[in-house]
């Protein structure tokens, strides 16, 4: 039975990681290729790293990042940030990526979904969503949250499903950060929607957050950040909690 | 000499990363002369069937890898292009197994089948009875990252997995083997199994 994915995010910022509330008031959390390592060592499923900065100097850090990192850790990692070319996505994946995420290009030009999907395989395009309540909708934000668009975020993410994205890499912007747990019926709506696999994003603070979004929220994977920078809980005891609630999870080596 | 095989659809840098860390002995190579003078094959292999193909008989491949007499492993889409035809466009493949890879339902379950997931032996057994497995504990999981997929057929699957229904996950004929999952991207369990092949004399 396939097992659920526990999913530790980096996000970095001038080739370091760091932490913030709602992308604002960011605080330095380490080397990414040490911390990475030290998730992968403890059992990580994946890793995501997210170029929060994205600017058009951090890229060529960025494809450095992504071949330290594919030398050193043995399971899969996706990449995102500012990523608006197949090219550029070439790059990423040539360097040792196994997945991209793109948010900002592809709301912008959504053919590139189905570009690079037809380029690569719809296996490594990850359509990342940022979500934020707006009214009785989700509303898609873009440009690391701080832009509102017009789209509906449950059309946006029919029609990426449609142009060939493999993952949504689902983040709730009115949760991200706060560490009081995702949003579980943006998540729940979204998992019933779509039949390709669904990361939660944005919100978790304790195992019971990530037990949640996989049983109420019925994500195939949760996505988490602070709980496990700062020492919060272990990968491995986060993950003997979800087994012991009846979760399949892939143990610890 | 390992001669990974560098075609479009190789995910060939992480097998050479994997390879690299285990202290193997290897090049990428697309020629069919290295082909022939290799000691082992890894055929890598993501996205459709359809372009793989197509590259491999561009570079002259095609012949090639249908002549190799050592160790022959192939991965993910390089296990699905080991068999006869995929429903992939009905391409033909390299036809050194007999049968059809299929797409899974999506209907039924997600599609890809992405994750780590457990493999099986056959006959009830909790692990493939294969060098490959040595120092692989029983139940271990693997990455998986697929669309399609070689239905269960004695003899040639050795493992398999469940996913909706059970697919072959493992399989063997004389010198070749092909397994669904990515070793090179299931941890220090899929390290194992690729320095087990690493050493199959």
């Amino acid at each position: 039975m396939l097992a659920k994915r526990i999913i530790p995010c980096l996000d970095m910022a001038n080739g370091r990681v760091v932490k913030g509330v709602h992308f604002v008031d960011l605080k330095d959390a380490g080397d990414p290729v040490e911390l990475g390592g030290r998730y992968y060592q403890e059992g990580a499923d994946e890793l995501v790293f997210l170029d929060i900065t994205a600017t058009v100097e951090a890229r060529k850090t960025v494809v450095d990042l992504v071949r330290r990192v594919a030398d050193s850790i043995f399971i899969p990692f996706t990449v995102g940030g500012g990523i608006a070319t197949v090219d550029h996505i070439y790059q990423l994946l040539r360097a040792g990526a196994d997945k991209v995420s793109i948010n900002s290009a592809a709301v912008k030009r959504p053919e590139l979904v189905r570009e690079a999907a037809v380029a690569y395989g719809s296996q490594c395009i990850v359509l990342a969503v940022d979500a934020k309540r707006v009214g009785n909708k989700w509303k898609v934000f873009i440009g690391g949250g701080r832009v509102e668009t017009d789209l509906d975020a449950l059309e946006w993410i029919d029609k990426g499903e449609a142009l060939g994205a493999g993952e949504i890499l689902l983040t709730s912007m009115d949760c991200d950060g706060t560490q009081t747990g995702y949003d579980l019926e943006l998540l729940r709506t979204v998992s019933q929607r779509v039949r390709i696999p669904v990361i939660a994003s944005g919100g978790a603070g304790s195992p019971e957050h990530l037990l949640a979004a996989l049983e109420e929220g019925r994500a195939d994977a949760v996505l988490a950040a602070s709980i496990f920078h700062y020492h919060r809980y272990s990968i491995p005891a986060v993950k003997e909690y979800l087994a012991n609630n009846g979760i399949v999870v892939r143990g610890v080596n | 000499m390992i001669v990974v095989i560098d075609y479009t659809a190789g995910n060939l840098y992480n097998v050479g990363h994997a390879l690299k860390h285990l202290g193997a002995d290897f090049m990428f190579s697309g020629d069919p002369a290295d082909v022939g003078r290799a000691d082992k094959i890894i055929l890598p292999g993501v996205g459709a069937a359809t372009p793989a193909m197509k590259s491999l008989a561009d570079q002259g491949l095609v012949k090639a890898l249908r002549q190799v007499r050592v160790p022959f492993l192939g991965i993910c889409l390089g296990l699905q292009l080991l068999f006869e035809v995929s429903e992939e466009e009905d391409t033909p493949c390299l036809g050194l197994l007999p049968g059809r890879v299929l797409r899974f339902d999506s209907s039924q379950v997600k599609v890809p089948h992405i994750g780590w997931n457990r493999v099986a032996g056959t006959n009830g057994s909790s692990q493939p009875d294969s060098p490959l497995f040595d120092g692989v504990p029983a139940g271990s999981f693997f990455y998986f990252v697929h669309s399609y997929y070689a239905p269960v057929e004695e003899p040639v699957t050795l493992g398999s997995t469940e996913y909706g229904l059970s697919f072959s996950s493992v399989v063997v004929r004389d010198n070749l083997w092909g397994v669904q999952f990515h070793p090179e991207r299931s941890g220090e369990i899929g390290l194992k199994l690729l320095e087990n092949f690493v050493e199959l004399s």
